[in-house]
């Protein structure tokens, strides 16, 4: 392994220049990554003291803390903040941003000004939707069903959907220039089945939003007309559809789950690789699985509405599609735990987020078998059974596949080490915080307990006071590595430009990357994660 | 304060039993492939731990068999999964023909709820044991969903449709009834009991408050006449709107060629937009009640038009096939 230490003298993107100029106006996609790290992290901060919040209410059964509208404003922001300002941006604009043309070899993404302005379009949403947040809030739910939203309520719906809209054009920026870097940008030698498992995920995932987003846009649009002018789309005093909302919003939003996900599963894949030192068992069965999820994602959007007066047969046939997701994802699952088998497993940081996320990921999907399951989904519709399996999926999946990426690229990132005693801690904290807080749901939610509720029957008391005291814990395991990687930032160690002895491009120039990433052009002879053909000393001058 | 720490919730309808058991098999599944997959990444992390620092792994890196076979197996146990729940789902979808109707309207934030014999409840419905029920249900404001935990059945109430949710208790007592759609400030208050009594206490109870109820089809027949439909709506053909006797459940032409069934939404359509559908061969002469007349006014109305047609026992007589074949119709209308 490498023991080489960048140079501090050593110009990289992080010295290249100073000033706040520098960053702000900054064309270079890994001070752009670093400029949605800090957006990112502000917004999941924000997004989490709104579930502190929801979950000290309901501590009790009385809803005795807030009174109702601010207990369903505090649900709604929290979603709204967590999916449009974290979840969807988190992986890609940040990991992605950094990582993508390092993995690719190419010296920036395909239009750095796009990216710049992608970046700045998410801050005007987010401004947007911070501005609404101050003058009342929304208290729709974060899925905004109509009549309620269109009709009934008088919040600041117009402004958060308009938040919304903005935001999703960010999305498409980021995700043009990802397709088109991935077709035209990579190193020569570096054909399209040598990509790393990262690179296929976020290919994947940007042709979802690419076709997706659009609709949530024209969704939105609607939306904001009929509530701002009552022009009666989906008010059937005037003729309109109120169930039709649900179906063009979950046309984007169930794929949105995908964009949330899969790039997750891209990062597990990279870290089980390297912290396996084996190639990724069945590469190209893995490719195809994020395909596959890709393409099944935008059928199966009627699993939403199984309850909602939805033909039968519709529901038998959105049924059928959503069961056959869990086949891609189960040969994921497979994959990343054959990978394991006669490696040369070590167990960083990283890798305790990437096996928490197989464990958590395995259960998030199986219970998602529950829910399409239709005769028990009648059931189950709309409790805390449901939000527990997202969770288990976008909180067990994401953010343990964005916090072990945040982790093992943090060497190339800052150039520094994070302590890893701390972050060990701070893993173990959100793996047993996180189910704590997500397990007793499941069982809750079958016993009856509604999702959005403020108030509730005394008998499911001890599941949330289990809830709210897990909550307590993972929002400590979260508090820690923002302190800790601050504080390495200025105080770590030196990070060499290979820490772990991967293998991969961007493990093949300094930490931190020079500006244009490489100083000479990498060439790419060998298969992704070819560990019987690791460079031995990294081609740092 | 002692807590209770339930795990199951309480089994009270016919419906019960068949959906406990899909979640049961699937607890089951799920127990077992996460310890499998658990177990696996266990024993592989540490069988195969880092000895040296640059130790790498074997060159193992695929095999198609291995692929397959845990392709097909989950394929396999969705299929199971998919007809096992599809089937329930139709069961919980199609109320059984001897099903008796109540009404539910759902508003902001309350439900009323409606007896056959025209006995009124809010946030309480009282039912008796051991019959099926059929609650045709709508919204006067919002979506609403009403759900019953104890039977495992819900359904969303909306606001312009007709939906109906039905179960057959099979155990008396006290039990949650949830609003389970978010509709705004007091959802969570939106909710009470469903009370099964035994079907002797249930006539009892009723006996109890029936000298205020009154027959829906004759609240009906008092609306019709105060409304003046019949001027119209004559008993033979010929009048300026169709004849309203022995039509529900028809299938009629409409004047732009469509045909639709005549059933409850289309009633209530034709009370409220009568323009929207006009039966061939009549104009549209006819005026809005849209906004005119409340919901609990257009289920008496419309109780009252279906008691003019025979009653589906009265059809079986006469032609048992034409009319199972009806029943299947409208079961499938009402769900689009």
């Amino acid at each position: 392994m490498s023991t080489l230490i960048t140079d501090s003298s050593r110009s990289n993107y992080l010295n290249a220049a100073y000033g706040i100029k520098s960053w702000l106006l900054t064309k270079d996609h890994k001070r752009i990554a670093l400029l949605y790290l800090v957006a990112v992290s502000i917004f999941f901060s924000v997004g989490g003291l709104f579930a502190a919040l929801i979950r000290l209410e309901l501590l009790t059964p009385e809803g005795d803390m807030v009174q109702p509208d601010i207990y369903n404003r505090l649900f709604t922001m929290h979603g709204v903040i967590m999916i449009f300002f974290f979840l969807i941006p988190a992986i890609p604009a940040v990991l992605g941003n950094f990582i993508l043309p390092l993995m690719v070899g190419a010296k920036d993404l395909a239009f750095p000004r796009i990216n710049l302005a992608s970046f700045y379009v998410y801050v005007v949403a987010g401004i947007l939707g911070v501005w609404a947040l101050i003058n009342g809030g929304v208290d729709t739910g974060w899925t905004f069903y109509t009549p309620y939203s269109s009709m009934y309520s008088n919040t600041q719906v117009t402004l958060v959907a308009m938040a919304g809209f903005i935001a999703g054009f960010s999305s498409i920026m980021t995700a043009v220039n990802f397709i088109v870097t991935v077709h035209r940008m990579r190193a020569p030698g570096l054909t399209w089945f040598r990509m790393p498992l990262m690179v296929w995920a976020l290919y994947a995932t940007s042709i979802i939003i690419m076709l997706a987003t659009p609709v949530l846009a024209i969704t939105l649009v609607m939306l904001m007309l009929d509530h701002s002018l009552h022009i009666g789309i989906f008010d059937p005093a005037q003729g309109g559809d109120p169930v039709l909302f649900q179906h063009l919003f979950w046309f984007y939003s169930h794929p949105a789950v995908y964009i949330m996900i899969l790039p997750a599963m891209g990062v597990i894949s990279e870290l089980v690789a390297a912290f396996s030192r084996k190639k990724v068992f069945g590469y190209t069965f893995v490719v195809y699985s994020s395909l596959s999820i890709a393409f099944l994602g935008f059928l199966v959007w009627g699993h939403h509405l199984f309850v909602s007066g939805q033909s039968v047969y519709a529901g038998a046939v959105f049924s059928i599609l959503s069961m056959l997701v869990a086949i891609p994802s189960a040969v994921k699952v497979f994959n990343w735990t054959a990978t394991l088998f006669q490696g040369s497993v070590s167990y960083q940081t990283p890798m305790l987020y990437a096996l928490g996320f197989i464990g958590l990921f395995t259960i998030g999907g199986l219970t998602g078998v529950f829910l399409a399951t239709m005769g028990l989904d009648t059931h189950v519709h709309d409790t805390y059974f449901v939000v527990a399996h997202f969770h288990y999926v976008m909180v067990g999946g994401t953010i343990m596949g964005y916090l072990g990426g945040l982790h093992y690229w943090w060497p190339k990132i800052s150039g520094k080490l994070y302590p890893e005693f701390w972050a060990k801690i701070s893993a173990l904290l959100v793996f047993v915080g996180f189910n704590l807080t997500f397990f007793p749901q499941f069982i809750v939610g079958y016993l009856g307990m509604p999702r959005r509720y403020h108030a509730y029957p005394p008998e499911f008391q001890v599941f949330n006071v289990l809830s709210t005291a897990g909550a307590s814990v993972l929002g400590l395991g979260y508090l820690l590595p923002i302190i800790y990687l601050t504080w390495s930032m200025r105080y770590g160690k030196k990070a060499p430009a290979n820490p772990w002895g991967a293998v991969g491009l961007e493990w093949e120039t300094a930490s931190p990357p020079p500006t244009f990433n490489f100083d000479d052009d990498p060439v790419v002879e060998h298969e992704a994660y070819d560990y019987h053909h690791r460079p031995e000393e990294p081609r740092v001058a | 304060m002692p807590l209770d720490f339930p795990l199951f919730p309480e089994a009270a309808s016919t419906m019960a039993g068949q959906v406990d058991a899909i979640y049961l098999f699937l607890v089951a599944l799920s127990a077992f492939f996460s310890i499998l997959i658990a177990g696996a990444v266990v024993y592989c992390a540490v069988r195969y731990r880092r000895r040296s620092d640059d130790e790498i792994g074997s060159n193992l890196h695929g095999s198609l068999l291995l692929e397959i076979v845990w392709s097909a197996i989950p394929l396999a146990i969705v299929l199971v999964l998919f007809f096992w729940g599809a089937k329930v789902f139709f069961a919980q979808s199609r109320p059984p023909a001897d099903a008796i109707e109540y009404t539910a309207i759902g508003k902001q934030w309350m439900w009323k709820f409606q007896h056959p014999d025209g006995q009124r409840e809010i946030n309480t419905l009282h039912v008796p044991k051991g019959q099926p029920i059929v609650i045709k249900a709508i919204s006067q404001d919002v979506i609403h969903s009403l759900y019953f935990p104890a039977f495992r059945v819900k359904k969303d109430v909306i606001p312009g449709r007709y939906t109906t949710v039905w179960f057959e208790a099979t155990k008396t007592g006290s039990f949650h009834l949830f609003c389970a759609e978010f509709c705004g400030a007091e959802h969570s208050l939106m909710g009470g009991q469903v009370v099964v009594l035994e079907p002797e206490d249930y006539e009892r109870w009723l006996a109890g408050g029936a000298a205020t109820a009154q027959a829906p089809e004759e609240a009906g027949r008092q609306l019709f006449d105060q409304l003046a439909c019949g001027t119209c709506h004559g008993e033979g053909d010929g009048g300026r709107g169709p004849s309203l006797h022995d039509i529900y459940g028809e299938e009629v032409r409409l004047v732009d060629g469509r045909t639709v069934t005549i059933d409850d939404q289309y009633l209530r359509e034709s009370i409220l937009t009568p323009a929207e559908k006009i039966v061939d061969g009549y104009s549209p002469l006819m005026p809005t009640y849209q906004g005119q007349i409340s919901e609990e006014n257009v289920f008496k109305l419309i109780t009252y038009i279906k008691s003019l047609s025979p009653s589906p026992e009265d059809a079986a007589e006469a032609n048992p096939a034409e009319n199972a074949a009806s029943a299947a119709d409208e079961a499938t209308e009402e769900t689009l």
